[in-house]
């Protein structure tokens, strides 16, 4: 790209050990309360205490280091995180790495938030309800559904209780032993078809046609044994589905349920919902979407909408309101039951609640226009690399994301999508993500700019891609030894994962494996 | 500015020069041009009935948090409430690490981009390693009762069997998530769950009835130490033996927290471990400080039916380097799709380094000595209360933390106590008056290192005056 400048970046190195190969024996990070003299004097000894079958005989070899040493440890670590703040998240798509405002963090830090008991009464926690309830009125708006409940722990999670609940939907109608297949579709998430699977049901995943879900091949499948169909819109690789009211109405013509999966929701708000394509459920990631940080893959939240005609199969509690009190209703015969302790993510709701107040309606629509526009600018830019291209559906417009292939680049470099990833980090932005399962566009990339990032930050994060397309053709061997500028250097055989013998998940099993 | 731009600080092409240089750039007259994919009938049309935006950063903070001030919490409020998320003191340096802005807010960055983070996930399964007194440890999943679930289907599909045997006394939420996980009747893949009585004195497993109920068709015993009640189950290795003896795992549930001084399930042979990280740094948050973890033994059979992702430390090109990759991808459903291990996804990851940070500044004598204060406070708070007239502490066993309050012959409901404490600003017991009615007025009472000797004394006065 003209005029844009790759910054001369490297990530902090430290060489910095693991936690168990530092400390000195005696050194302390922290000193816990002590037994008071008068309840000391007066309990007995642990020994006393404890069934002897239960005492611990050795202490956790667990590192002794002083406080200082802790936290600088552990700082330079995040350090060597590049994040999503310091390092333009772009290339993490389906993700909607969006920014997540610093005051709603103060907010759920707060005493009101962090340190309230799920199970206080309930005129304890008017506040937090307050919020929840407010939220699922939002979010009733945003997808045309007539319930929320906000219990599970992710998006996957989310699609899990779908099942559930088309499973307790049919048992009550004495169906369930018919209607034993779920159908998804190839560009849908996979836990589309994995929550369905755990969860007992034959799971039938419709190819795709150019690009788009195959409405002929879903009319083929779908029968008195369909239970449901999970399926998004748009799909992984940016396309809407035009003619998804005549999936829903096939589903339903056969008796069947449908399930939205929205965790690409970011570039339709306020344009297109859940409710008019005629679906019976659905879930919105407050993790994406609605700006809940990602916290290294968690903690996140699913949000789970229906229609009035499966709310009585909501996961327990929901949250009501009556006569100006807000209340947990735990008395729903119909209900599947508990998905999760509690109330679910609660502070995420928190931050979810304060992302919409910020923006209100006008904002919302924004969101989703500039999440659409974003793309169209990144489209633009990468189009103009040589090698890289998107397959199916030539001359229709992706939404927010698109699924691009560095099949080209591969085909006449030997360097394809995977190699590429490991330089982009060089030039000081995070790493992108290639595709879900399955691998159907080789040399995937899946990039999502959304409305965080601007107009310059989609000019860099092109230019480094261009930069390395042009390294895989003039310099290979910069691509090959990638990366060179972060903290560690290439690995050096990822078949030591695939080897019972050679990996190691912690250190206690490295040190037996490699005898040290 | 036009009437109808809406410049966000969140949105730095929201300025309307941007955005109409890059409609320019793409040949766009508007982004609607793009949007007309979308059939009419599919439109929504109108507004979006949610309140206008509060702009600025000031005034949405102090709307937000005239709400959230609707809330009581356990600063103001003496808390004796646990039973599956517990009040422990949050270390300063656990907060400075987990609000650092590069964990809070990273995803799924490759190897190397973000290999702090991988590292401190090794960490994390390299310290509860020690703690736990076993070999593999893989990402943690939603909480304590979905890790349960979890390790009774990898069970399940290891041995090839399908039931389990569950305490009666388990904790009826999390008995109501394994139950979801191991899935209706009907369906082929059901695990059936099959409730094992419990001493009506000790309150412990009922080794008994366990062996009548231990078959060739089950898959595992799942008893938990501490238990939902807080009683010390000492006979993890004997369960471990009884189950290991029909050819069926053994899975123990334990409360982190406890592992400086009770002996952890890995000591005795159990075959998978399981628990939740909240106590080990994480705020309570109304139940979203959550996480629930799993460990196993580190053979391939345990790795190939982990639904979870598992990293491995790897080698780098360079000498002495440590990097670090998932170990056989193609296991779960983001390599798999229906075909992998039940589903894995974005669940609760910024609490392993919680934990890691938090069991770092602890060390072995940190862990030791948080045991010792909680079970003495909890040991005294017991001796106190059960002199009350009327009041009784329910199971002879030894308890941890928590303990069963039994006030039916004082004649008062636990609505009524717990109201009454209340008035005095203390958060009584949790009532499982509901859960078990066959145990009469019974209440759940927690105690930890955040007591004082003077808060317990304040509980044993209130409740004096209230039976």
């Amino acid at each position: 790209m003209k005029g844009i400048k790759l910054k001369k970046y490297h990530a902090p190195k430290y060489d910095e050990p693991l936690i168990m190969e530092i400390g000195v024996d005696g050194r302390r990070g922290i000193m816990v309360p002590q037994v008071d003299k008068e309840i000391d004097d007066t309990v007995g000894t642990l020994e006393d205490l404890i069934p002897a079958k239960s005492q611990r005989k050795k202490a956790p070899a667990l590192p002794e280091i002083d406080q200082y040493h802790t936290l600088m440890h552990f700082l330079r670590l995040s350090q060597m995180t590049l994040g999503m703040e310091t390092g333009i998240d772009i290339g993490e798509g389906t993700c909607t790495m969006k920014y997540s405002p610093k005051v709603n963090e103060e907010l759920v830090r707060s005493p009101q938030m962090a340190e309230v008991h799920p199970l206080q009464p309930e005129k304890t926690l008017q506040g937090i309800l307050e919020i929840a309830y407010e939220l699922r009125n939002y979010l009733k708006a945003i997808s045309g559904m007539d319930e929320f409940c906000f219990q599970t722990g992710g998006g996957a999670h989310a699609t899990y209780i779908n099942a559930c609940i088309t499973r307790k939907y049919f048992q009550e109608r004495g169906e369930l032993g018919t209607r034993n297949e779920v159908i998804t579709t190839q560009f849908t998430h996979p836990c589309n078809a994995a929550t369905p699977s755990t969860a007992g049901f034959r799971v039938i995943i419709l190819p795709h046609k150019n690009g788009y879900p195959d409405l002929d091949a879903l009319k083929s499948v779908v029968s008195e044994r369909t239970a449901a169909i999970h399926m998004t819109n748009p799909e992984d690789t940016g396309l809407y589905n035009p003619v998804v009211d005549e999936f829903t109405k096939a589903v339903h013509d056969a008796g069947g349920l449908c399930f939205y999966d929205q965790a690409n929701a970011n570039g339709i708000m306020s344009v297109a919902r859940a409710r008019e394509a005629g679906f019976d459920a659905c879930h919105f990631n407050l993790h994406k979407t609605f700006s809940s940080p990602h916290g290294c893959e968690g903690p996140a939240a699913g949000a789970y909408g229906c229609t009035e005609a499966l709310a009585a199969y909501l996961p327990v509690p929901v949250v009501t309101k009556l006569s100006d009190a807000y209340h947990l209703d735990f008395d729903r015969p119909k209900s599947i039951g508990k998905v999760r302790s509690f109330y679910g993510n609660l502070p995420a709701v928190l931050r979810a609640y304060a992302w919409i107040r910020s923006m209100g309606p006008k904002g919302i629509k924004t969101t989703a226009e500039i999440s659409i526009l974003n793309n169209q600018y990144l489209e633009h830019l990468l189009s103009q690399i040589d090698g890289i291209s998107y397959p199916y559906a030539e001359g229709k417009p992706r939404f927010e994301q698109i699924r691009y292939s560095m099949a080209k680049l591969k085909e006449e470099t030997g360097l394809g999508s995977h190699e590429i990833q490991n330089r982009i980090v060089d030039f000081g932005i995070q790493s992108y993500w290639l595709s879900h399962h399955p691998y159907v566009v080789p040399e995937p990339f899946t990039p999502e700019p959304c409305e965080t990032y601007s107009k310059e930050d989609i000019e860099y994060w092109a230019t480094a891609i261009e930069q390395a397309c042009k390294e895989a053709r003039e310099t290979p061997e910069i691509i090959e030894s990638a990366p060179h500028n972060q903290a560690i250097h290439q690995i050096k055989d990822f078949s030591q994962a695939e080897d019972a013998d050679r990996w190691a998940i912690t250190w206690r099993a490295y040190k037996k494996k490699t005898k040290k | 500015m036009k009437e109808n731009d809406f410049i966000h600080p969140y949105i730095p092409n929201s300025v309307p020069e941007v955005r109409d240089e890059m409609l320019r750039a793409v040949g766009l007259k508007s982004v609607y041009d793009v949007y007309s994919e979308i059939p009419e009938r599919l439109r929504f049309k109108g507004v979006l009935d949610i309140p206008e935006a509060i702009q600025s950063e000031y005034a949405l903070k102090r709307h937000v948090e005239q709400v959230l001030g609707k809330n009581k919490t356990c600063r103001e409020y003496l808390n004796f409430l646990g039973a599956g998320c517990w009040q422990h003191y949050v270390p300063a340096v656990v907060d400075e690490i987990v609000n650092r802005s590069e964990f809070l807010t990273a995803y799924c960055g490759a190897n190397y981009s973000d290999v702090g983070k991988y590292q401190a996930r090794f960490e994390f399964n390299s310290l509860m390693a020690e703690l736990l007194d076993i070999d593999a440890v893989s990402n943690p999943i939603y909480d304590w009762g979905d890790a349960a679930g979890r390790a009774i289907r990898m069970a399940s599909r290891i041995t090839g069997r399908n039931e389990v045997l569950v305490p009666k006394l388990t904790c009826p939420d999390r008995l109501g998530e394994i139950r979801q996980l191991c899935q209706l009747e009907e369906m082929s893949n059901a695990i059936a769950v099959i409730l094992v009585a419990h001493d009506p004195e000790t309150g412990l497993l009922d080794l008994n009835d366990l062996n009548t109920k231990l078959s060739d068709a089950t898959a595992a015993v799942y008893y938990e130490t501490p238990s939902y009640l807080g009683l010390i189950e000492d006979q993890g290795e004997e369960i471990t033996r009884m189950a290991h003896k029909k050819g069926a795992l053994s899975i123990g549930g334990v409360d982190p927290i406890s592992l400086g001084i009770l002996c952890p399930p890995g000591s005795y042979g159990a075959d998978l471990i399981v628990g939740d990280l909240q106590p080990l740094g994480v705020h309570m948050s109304a139940g979203g400080g959550q996480s629930g973890f799993i460990a196993f033994r580190d053979e391939e059979i345990f790795i190939a039916e982990c639904p979870l992702e598992i990293y491995s430390i790897m080698d780098t090109v360079e000498e002495g380097e440590y990097a670090f990759a998932e170990v056989r991808s193609d296991r779960t459903s983001y390599g798999s799709r229906d075909k992998g291990k039940d589903w894995v996804g974005t669940a609760s990851g910024l609490w392993t380094i919680a934990s890691a940070v938090y069991l770092s500044l602890m060390g072995p004598k940190g862990m030791k000595e948080i045991g010792e204060v909680i079970i003495k406070n909890s040991k005294y708070t017991q001796n106190l209360i059960s002199s009350l007239p009327g009041v009784s502490i329910k199971f002879s066993q030894p308890h941890f933390k928590e303990f069963l309050v039994d006030f039916s012959a004082s004649g008062k409901t636990i609505a009524q106590i717990n109201a009454a404490l209340l008035q005095e600003k203390i958060f009584g017991g949790k009532d499982i008056s509901g859960e078990y009615p066959e145990l009469g007025e019974c209440a759940l009472f927690c105690v930890t290192e955040i007591h004082t000797k003077e808060d317990l004394n304040r509980l044993y006065l209130a409740l004096k005056e209230i039976v």
